[in-house]
């Protein structure tokens, strides 16, 4: 049990659930599956991109240009498909999203990898960058006009029920794309040397280099790998508004790195679960839509997410300061 | 005749103008336990370098069972089965002991996915070659460092070592712990496991050694078998110089004297308790004990780091509350900590600087602002005062070398005025030569009446440089030595037959 309880994860999952049953007990309407299907729809796009924060948070380091990337591969990609591919299917715009994100990922591998700057202060300045060009040379009107592959893919759905006010809900097909993103993650991160090659830098940088690790090949698969995981959260985006608007999802980095932190990885690296990550996207996505359920003004949500993240840390850190004592 | 493993010939290497190696040969057989000795900047680090494959040598060359090596890689060595333990051991705090045992081997083993099951596997065939047993499952973050050790030899270990080359590796370790490092080197020496180990403490090169290699300036000055070494000449050879180690006796201090410092009844609860003793002028006090004993925690509560729960502490007489760090200092009370890097100085920061931080309040001008000059002139003559090698005051202090560093320590309280210095373990890390300048730099400054308490694990320094030595246990002092009773055998006994 004493076990248990220093364990991160296992700490949010009791809060997470009270939480949950604090908010259905003050508004039963919470568990109704609209409710819940709109939560778990919120997820899909944070999610995503909370799993590429976490390798890069693992590994050590701190990406916040993921938003403008990804902004940046939504708008272009629906500029590309409409221009020359009208008709074009759903993988298709998948594809160019990911291929962009891909492209301007490396951009910050480049130099973290090759100058061995930090990526905080390179994504500053590459987050900048990427959203100017995109405003100044790509364009700053809103699409409304998609290709009908995404019109369609925003209709389709895995399940569908009608609840009892008699309002049709729906689960949307994208979730999947959030629980395969989760797998492949997950298989990197336990299974596969690179996985444990991320881990290894965010613990030790120099004895990751002494093992024989290739730290430069590690980091470009971490910042383009968190590119295209941006790029296809991006076309997403455009699925769920049904348009193209290029001053979308810029502003939202904070929440995700926070979801990630809260979720028990170490902003100094070295640490973090795929698990611990989804818990806390949960857990910011539930105090988003469910503070307004209960009567919360709005405001509140920042307040009360703020406070989370410190109370969280803080108890971690103390948890680490007594397991030192324990052992000194 | 026994088969020789290693033999490095004739090895020149410069860095930047410095001849780091001048001409140096090493050879080291089958099996054999050889001690490379030598102080910083001997060019002990470079030679381990050059075995390694880390550095390349500018001439010379590496002869590895028989093959001939001009260029050695880095992966050559490894593969040749050349392993070696770096001070700070090169593991992976967030990881498991079972991965950081098995991550080197599925490395080499080119392996793109991780089989969990044979991690398990390596990790405790790893863990039965030193015949070990440790918690798979834990982080090594949260193992004591003598554990953390043994991770890293099994691991050298796990890859088919035949020659391990282990820097300063008792340097953290307590004396029951390096015994059991001992016990291990021993048992890889049956398997015909060479070990190169690199110290400069001259006990334990007598203890485990077979054979000795001394460098002086990058150069090798001797080599041969340990039987025909004895302290004093290691030292000899190590500094180039006869190093006095005399037994610091205190003048008879005369009846109605008051002591320095007077500690009745202090307790802390979980660390000490009921702690009494008096320093007296010109006198050196020296604490000992195993890790654990209180001996640091006592220290830190009379520096008011964690201030005690019960007791007196007078200074001069004057009974005194020690609260915070800051009481301590107001009492003219200084601590030296035994990291310095980390606790003691501003690397960053320049020589002068880090002297005159202490007095900042009592050189201020008008408007709290700096007086420069008189601090960087108090700082200056401090420089000289304790001969602290700095031709320019200005530089960063992580330019200099340990001992140095030390004195730069030593040289901010003095210029604080303190009453009573604590030091704990106040040469880790410095070369002997220098050691040996800082203890006696601490018996003048004892005479001249500032109070001196050390710290300490290293019992030739204890022996060499106090009039009086308390062994604490468990919380208690359990002992007092003085006179004719300072001995290295003695208090060696105590410590090693404590419960």
């Amino acid at each position: 049990m004493k076990k248990l309880l220093q364990q991160h994860e296992f700490v949010v999952t009791i809060v997470f659930f009270l939480v949950v049953i604090l908010i259905g007990a003050i508004n039963p309407a919470f568990f109704s599956i609209g409710n819940i299907f709109s939560l778990l729809k919120s997820m899909i796009i944070r999610g995503i991109l909370a799993l590429g924060v976490l390798i890069v948070i693992i590994s050590g380091n701190v990406d916040i240009s993921f938003t403008a990337i990804s902004a940046f591969a939504m708008y272009t990609t629906s500029k590309i498909m409409l221009a020359l591919f009208p008709e074009g299917g759903l993988l298709l715009a998948f594809a160019i999203g990911g291929l962009i994100g891909l492209l301007l990922g490396s951009i910050n591998a480049s130099f973290v990898a090759g100058m061995k700057l930090p990526a905080l202060i390179v994504s500053l300045g590459t987050s900048s960058a990427i959203r100017g060009f995109m405003l100044a040379f790509i364009g700053v009107k809103i699409i409304n006009n998609l290709p009908a592959s995404l019109i369609a893919y925003s209709r389709s759905y895995i399940a569908k029920f009608t609840d009892a006010s008699g309002k049709i809900v729906t689960l949307p097909s994208a979730i999947i794309m959030l629980i395969a993103v989760t797998i492949i993650v997950w298989f990197i991160l336990r299974y596969t040397m690179l996985g444990r090659g991320v881990y290894a830098l965010g613990g030790d940088p120099v004895s990751t280099e002494r093992a024989g690790f290739n730290i430069k090949a590690i980091q470009y698969f971490i910042y383009c790998f968190m590119g295209f995981l941006s790029g296809i959260a991006g076309v997403l985006h455009s699925v769920f508004m049904r348009n193209a608007n290029p001053f979308d999802i810029v502003g939202t980095e904070l929440i995700v790195i926070a979801s990630v932190v809260l979720g028990g990885a170490s902003i100094t690296g070295g640490k973090g679960t795929v698990y611990g990550t989804l818990l806390g996207v949960a857990f910011t996505v539930l105090i988003e839509n469910s503070l307004i359920i209960i009567g919360v003004p709005s405001y509140w949500q920042k307040v009360v997410i703020g406070l989370i993240i410190v109370v969280s840390t803080a108890a971690s850190a103390l948890r680490e300061k007594f397991a030192k004592l324990e052992i000194s | 005749m026994e088969q020789v493993f290693l033999a490095v010939e004739n090895i020149d290497k410069s860095f930047a103008g410095v001849h780091a190696l001048n001409d140096v040969s090493l050879k080291i057989k089958k099996g054999e336990i050889h001690c490379l000795a030598g102080e910083n900047g001997s060019g002990k680090s470079t030679l381990i370098k050059v075995i390694a494959g880390v550095e390349k040598p500018d001439s010379g060359q590496i002869i590895i069972d028989n093959k001939k090596y001009h260029h050695l890689h880095p992966i050559d060595a490894i593969h040749e089965g050349i392993q070696v333990i770096y001070q700070d051991f090169s593991l992976f705090p967030n990881l498991t002991v079972a991965e950081n045992l098995a991550l080197n081997s599925q490395l080499e083993m080119r392996k793109k996915l991780v089989s969990w099951k044979q991690v398990k596997e390596t990790a405790e065939k790893a863990l039965q070659l030193i015949n070990v047993d440790l918690d798979l499952n834990r982080l090594v973050e949260n193992l004591p460092v003598a554990d953390k050790q043994l991770v890293a030899i099994s691991r050298a270990l796990m890859q088919d070592a035949k020659l391990v080359i282990m820097d300063e590796p008792t340097t953290a370790l307590t004396q029951k712990e390096v015994e059991r490092l001992f016990k291990i080197i021993k048992s890889m020496q049956e398997k015909g496991i060479s070990t190169l180990f690199v110290s400069h403490k001259l006990r334990e090169v007598l203890d485990i050694s077979e054979r000795l290699t001394i460098l002086r300036n990058g150069q090798k000055v001797i080599e041969g078998n340990v039987e025909e070494f004895d302290e004093t000449k290691i030292t000899y050879y190590m500094t180039g110089r006869n190093v006095s180690s005399n037994k610091f006796i205190s003048e008879k201090k005369s009846g109605d004297e008051k002591p320095i410092l007077s500690v009745t009844n202090l307790s802390s609860d979980g660390f000490f308790d009921d702690i009494n003793f008096d320093l007296y002028k010109g006198e050196v006090l020296g604490i000992t004990g195993l890790l654990g004993s209180g001996r640091t925690e006592l220290a830190l509560a009379l520096f008011g780091y964690s201030p005690a729960d019960k007791g007196e502490i007078h200074i001069n007489g004057q009974k005194i509350h020690i609260k915070s760090i800051q009481d301590a200092m107001r009492n003219g009370i200084a601590y030296v900590p035994e990291d310095r890097l980390n606790e003691g100085l501003f690397m960053k920061q320049s020589i002068s600087r880090n002297i005159y931080v202490g007095i900042l309040d009592s050189i201020k001008k008008a408007l709290g602002l700096i007086n420069v000059s008189e601090a960087d002139s108090i700082a200056a003559s401090l420089i000289k005062d304790l001969n602290i090698n700095a031709d320019d005051p200005l530089r960063p202090v992580q330019t200099l070398s340990g001992g140095n560093q030390q004195r730069v320590v030593l040289a901010r309280w003095l210029s604080t005025k303190a009453k009573l210095i604590i030091l704990n373990g106040p040469t880790v890390g410095v070369d002997i030569g220098s050691k040996t300048d800082i203890l006696e730099k601490l018996k003048e400054l004892a005479k001249e009446g500032l109070g001196i308490m050390i710290i300490s694990d290293d019992i030739p320094e204890l022996v060499q440089t106090c009039s009086r030595i308390l062994v604490m246990h468990k919380g208690k002092i359990i002992r007092t030595l003085e006179g004719d009773e300072i001995e290295e055998k003695a208090i060696s006994n105590i410590l090693n037959n404590l419960d």
